[in-house]
């Protein structure tokens, strides 16, 4: 009689995991590897090519200031600068958060029925599709009257860079909650899960990468309406942000000023962006084929 | 049509299909009338072309659909509770490790991990994959996700196990071998001496024969039961079965009732290919 295979340990298969490594190698390599250090060269080259044919052609500094000067202005206006980049990267972190928090519990709600989806879906797309500069002189008119000074630009604030990263969320995060396999729905069916228990254990999870995509591209458009909405506001005070800075560096020919700050911003757009990668891929790592790493 | 039984002692009966009917709002007739009393502990198999209404009927027996006519009697069973469903992909959450996906039925029955520890164990080792606990699907080869799939249906100790073409998509190597497993799990039975009752779908001639008690043949278009073969071989069936002159003497009868039933087949099949 033949042995039954089952009482047999299988075949141990060699895992596809790449090798352990620690922080530290992991980050020599990123910074030593041909995707790090290609766009570095270009930059470089290019800021080179920039300061010199400033100098060449003796280009006044209030039609274009080569790149060293706006380093330099860029740390001689630093405690302004600062504050304003703070105070910008706080409208972006709460609105990109209550699109984050508003954007999922919708979705949710949208999938809990087609006829709340179908009724609710086009109000979505028209807040999307209005332009926010249009509208923003309304919010903050309506917002002066609910909030007290002085809170009131910030809130206003807030709730245009709000309107313009919610919508990636939902239109992803919804796609995601219907994207379920059915097979896996089957099991569940199968198993009497309740809807709170699919939702929990197998909607959201499945959702989860295309949620992620949403999230980086809220996450830059968070920080693009927080600049818009700042220029239709053209607040001043205390509590100025970057488009403040810009703004009032372009009506007095600071142009070497304006330079760094929009420099400022770029970056934050950049750290925003490459710390929702990184978190994207933390949490994709292990089942995503978009996070896995293989070698072919 | 009666068959004979290889058990001299009575059965009950665990499932039985009265003039079950399936209709598609399209008007197409999955299922037309399938009659089948499956006795307790008994291994059937249904084989059929495409569009035969067997997985239909497999996935009516298990509550996925509405059935349009006709009822489905139960032993002294609780369907709902004592029934499995292996599907005919290994249907695993791609996010989750091997143990957790085995968890998952008694997790949505509501039982704290702390629980059903022994229970996951015990059947993770019952289809050899104790090593693999902590693995993540995308990590194993076909046959082992169907292995995870297996044990996932049976960590609920359930009396019916129900397996659509669970093989199918597997090479032929690892479907034998799948096969011995499955054969071997229900002749050990749930550890009280009782067999699980199977239902087996499959296309497959020669697997229906290997694993099964009875082999219950359909036909598309619609799709209906057209007979049944008795397989009157004693287990354990070793592989040495599966090339005998016994099992191909099966294997014929039942291919040339399939022909039979499935005359004018082709013919249909090249109408909707020219439409």
């Amino acid at each position: 009689m033949t042995k039954f295979s089952l009482d047999l340990a299988p075949i141990p298969i060699t895992k596809s995991l790449p090798a352990q490594t620690s922080l530290g190698e992991k980050l020599v390599k990123q910074v030593t590897s041909i995707d790090f250090i290609a766009p570095l060269v270009v930059g470089v080259i290019a800021l080179l090519i920039w300061e010199v044919l400033v100098k060449v052609t003796n280009l006044p500094p209030f039609l274009l200031p080569g790149p060293i000067l706006v380093l330099q202005t860029l740390i001689k206006d630093w405690g302004e600068l600062f504050t304003s980049l703070i105070i910008t990267f706080q409208i972006t972190l709460v609105a990109f958060i209550a699109a984050v928090i508003s954007g999922v519990l919708i979705s949710v709600l949208f999938i809990q029925s087609k006829w709340v989806e179908r009724s609710f879906f086009p109000y979505a797309v028209v807040l999307q599709t209005t332009p926010i500069v249009a509208i923003a002189p309304l919010i903050i008119l309506w917002i002066r009257r609910i909030v007290p000074e002085p809170n009131t630009t910030f809130a206003a604030l807030v709730i245009c860079a709000w309107i313009v990263a919610f919508f990636p969320i939902i239109s992803n995060t919804t796609l995601g909650l219907n994207s379920v396999d059915h097979n896996l729905r089957n099991v569940f069916q199968l198993y009497r899960a309740s809807k709170w228990q699919t939702l929990i254990y197998l909607q959201l999870p499945a959702a989860l990468p295309y949620f992620l995509g949403g999230l980086k591209i809220s996450g830059g458009l968070a920080l693009i309406g927080a600049v818009v909405a700042e220029f239709v506001a053209g607040t001043g005070g205390a509590k100025a942000g970057l488009a403040y800075q810009i703004l009032m560096a372009s009506y007095n020919l600071q142009i070497p000023r304006m330079f760094a700050a929009l420099l400022l911003t770029t970056i934050l757009g950049v750290i925003i962006f490459v710390s929702l990668t990184a978190l994207s891929d933390f949490l994709l790592k292990n089942w995503h084929e978009s996070a896995i790493e293989r070698e072919n | 049509m009666s068959s004979p039984v290889p058990y001299s002692k009575p059965k009950s009966t665990a499932i039985a299909l009265n003039h079950v009917s399936k209709i598609y709002a399209n008007g197409t007739v999955a299922l037309q009338d399938m009659n089948l009393a499956i006795e307790d502990g008994q291994f059937v198999s249904l084989v059929g072309a495409s569009g035969c209404g067997k997985s239909t009927a497999l996935r009516l027996i298990a509550g996925l659909g509405q059935m349009s006519e006709g009822s489905i009697t139960w032993g002294d069973h609780q369907p709902q509770k004592e029934l499995a469903f292996v599907f005919q992909e290994p249907s695993l959450l791609p996010w989750a490790t091997v143990i957790e996906n085995v968890r998952l039925p008694l997790k949505l029955a509501g039982m704290k991990d702390r629980d059903s520890r022994s229970q996951v164990q015990e059947v993770l080792h019952l289809v050899g994959l104790d090593s693999f606990a902590q693995a993540y699907p995308r990590e194993l080869s076909g046959g082992m996700k169907m292995r995870v799939s297996i044990a996932r249906a049976l960590v609920t100790k359930p009396k019916i196990l129900l397996m659509d073409e669970p093989f199918g998509a597997l090479d032929e190597m690892t479907r034998a071998k799948l096969n011995a497993d499955v054969l071997h799990l229900w002749q050990q039975g749930d550890g009280n001496g009782d067999r699980y009752t199977v239902v087996f779908v499959t296309h497959n001639i020669y697997e229906a024969v290997y694993l099964s008690q009875r082999v219950v043949i359909m036909a598309p278009r619609p799709g209906r039961v057209v007979g049944e073969v008795a397989i009157e071989a004693p287990y354990p069936r070793t592989e040495e079965f599966r090339t005998s002159r016994i099992s191909n003497e099966y294997c014929r009868e039942i291919s040339g009732r399939l022909a039979a039933a499935g005359a004018g087949t082709e013919y249909y099949d090249e109408q909707i290919n020219t439409r």
